[in-house]
């Protein structure tokens, strides 16, 4: 356990200085990548001293370091907000789309995953596969404005874009969960397989509880390790799908911060915002990593 | 059968992306009266917003698509095959530092960090390529190393050691050769994974830029025409999914053929 806090704490020092290096990877120099040409040397200057970029490198990281233990994270270029304020603003609505996606994608995986194991071979699990298997194929900034042009123009049920009431939620929730269900419903549909084999099922059936009970208590729970580590490892990846399905839906979190920050090049926001999707992301999977113990005995006794 | 259909459509794919400059297709001529028509027998797939016409940009977004995805699956693919196999076998210190960057970089939702290296190295093609493969060497180094450590305790190897083989040779002569299998499979599901990276920077306005065609670029246009001429944004989504369907197909198929287990 202590093993692996400290293996994550490596880790994170490592994305933490990965990120810093982002903005000495530009050819040439940042200042004139932020300004363009046509900007005055005063200004020029101005930003430059702003940065910290005429300060030597090793300083530079240094205060970087410093700064980002008091959450300083620096000033918006083009708001002069402080960036760690505009990324507390920004972060819930991502948070809520994620947690939706998840919570809609579990919805569809789980019945569709276990239909699939329980009538293998059918066409039932054929068409169960067929389906996961397009909705890992159908890219999100595809099937955002699709789904938008079915249920937004066509029929008028919910909103085209923005954050406002439950309705609008619906079809980003769907948009970003709906790769996660196809990958979820196969692996539930595998693990189950396997477990259907176990002595333990054998005995549960013949002790003559019902196949709903066999199924979901008996089966379903045992099978949970893996999909679970896919979950952990797949809540992460949906906070960074969350940045092309915000974009999509105009959706004000922190993957629309990012792309508005990229094209003003405002620099320290789109470190802000890399950042802590990048922490969060290696957050939620330390946890998962943890949360083996919890749901597997055996593997604390290792 | 599944098979022989995505392989066909993957080919035709290809075949229309080599072709393009022969199949006399002007993606970007303007005419002026067809903007925003729906298909037409002049005009297959319609015509955007500018006049072009759908069906030209298509082909010319595959030649694109293509291009992006087999230089970046190529490039990431002998870059973290080589640094993993190399990193596997000779083991030490050089394997902890080369699990410890495979380590941060996994500790990166890749999709994020390519954005941020496109957003910082600007728009066009070579970018692209740079931005993807700079996320996409790891799973090959990952794969490529758990492969020769397996593979480094096998009899073979320790014929070649006590024949007096050097460590190259045995990486690139008896290591590699037994790798390629995974790492074929690996490349044909990279292969789908990079062409939907490509499409989605581009999307986002990171990639290829106007008024060069990508099936990103496209969707993002139609997008804004959605009630007028929903067919902008509905066939280079239809092409990207036939696209990513059939190599997904083949990465299955080949998984299964060549006996890998991911």
């Amino acid at each position: 356990m202590t093993s692996r806090l400290l293996s994550a704490l490596v880790t994170l020092f490592g994305v933490v200085t990965l990120v810093f290096f982002l903005i000495h990877l530009i050819p040439g120099d940042p200042v004139e990548y932020i300004l363009g040409d046509s900007a005055r040397p005063a200004d020029r200057e101005a930003l430059r001293l702003q940065l910290g970029l005429d300060q030597p490198l090793l300083q530079q990281y240094g205060s970087y370091l410093y700064n980002l233990l008091s959450l300083n994270l620096g000033v918006s270029l083009h708001s002069s907000q402080a960036v760690s304020a505009l990324l507390a603003e920004r972060f819930p609505a991502t948070l809520e789309l994620a947690l939706a996606a998840f919570v809609i994608a579990l919805l569809l995986a789980l019945p569709l995953g276990v239909m699939a194991a329980r009538k293998r071979g059918t066409a039932w699990d054929g068409g169960a596969m067929t389906l996961s298997l397009l909705g890992v194929s159908i890219p999100n900034f595809w099937l955002g404005p699709m789904l938008i042009l079915l249920f937004s123009l066509w029929l008028g049920w919910t909103p085209v874009s923005g954050r406002e009431g439950a309705g609008s939620l619906i079809l980003p929730a769907i948009t970003l969960g709906a790769s996660l269900s196809a990958v979820l419903a196969r692996m539930v549909r595998s693990t189950l397989l396997e477990v259907l084999n176990e002595d333990y099922i054998r005995t549960a059936r013949a002790k003559g509880l019902s196949e709903t009970s066999v199924i979901w208590k008996h089966a379903l729970m045992n099978a949970m390790l893996p999909v679970v580590t896919l979950l952990g490892l797949q809540l992460g990846a949906l906070l960074a799908g969350a940045v092309i399905t915000e974009t999509v839906f105009s959706w004000p979190g922190i993957g629309s911060l990012l792309i508005e920050s990229i094209q003003k090049r405002d620099y320290p926001v789109v470190q802000g915002c890399v950042l802590l999707v990048a922490v969060s992301y290696l957050l939620i999977n330390t946890l998962t990593d943890l949360s083996y113990q919890l749901l597997d005995p055996r593997i604390r006794v290792r | 059968m599944k098979q022989r259909i995505a392989l066909v459509i993957l080919l035709l794919w290809v075949a229309a992306a080599l072709l393009e400059p022969l199949l006399r297709i002007t993606p970007n001529a303007v005419h002026l009266p067809a903007i925003l028509a729906a298909p037409s027998p002049d005009f297959w797939l319609g015509n955007d917003g500018l006049g072009r016409p759908v069906g030209g940009r298509l082909i010319a977004g595959a030649r694109i698509a293509f291009v992006v995805a087999f230089s970046t699956v190529l490039i990431s693919a002998l870059f973290g095959t080589v640094i993993g196999a190399v990193s596997g076998y000779v083991g030490g210190m050089l394997d902890h530092l080369v699990s410890r960057v495979i380590d941060i970089m996994l500790a990166f939702p890749g999709i994020l960090l390519a954005i941020a290296l496109a957003a910082i190295l600007g728009p066009g093609i070579g970018n692209l390529i740079i931005a993807i493969a700079s996320v996409g060497w790891v799973g090959y180094a990952r794969l490529a190393r758990s492969q020769a450590m397996s593979l480094r305790s096998s009899e073979h190897i320790t014929a070649a050691v006590a024949l007096g083989s050097g460590q190259g040779r045995i990486i690139f002569r008896h290591l590699l050769p037994l790798m390629m299998a995974p790492l074929l499979v690996e490349a044909s599901f990279g292969l789908a994974a990079v062409i939907v990276a490509e499409a989605g920077l581009s999307f986002l306005g990171l990639g290829v830029q106007p008024p060069q065609a990508s099936w990103g670029s496209m969707i993002r246009e139609g997008a804004g025409f959605l009630l007028v001429a929903p067919h902008l944004a509905v066939f280079p989504g239809i092409a990207i999914m036939l696209v990513v369907l059939a190599a997904n197909l083949l990465g299955d198929w080949m998984r299964d053929r060549l006996d890998v287990r991911r």
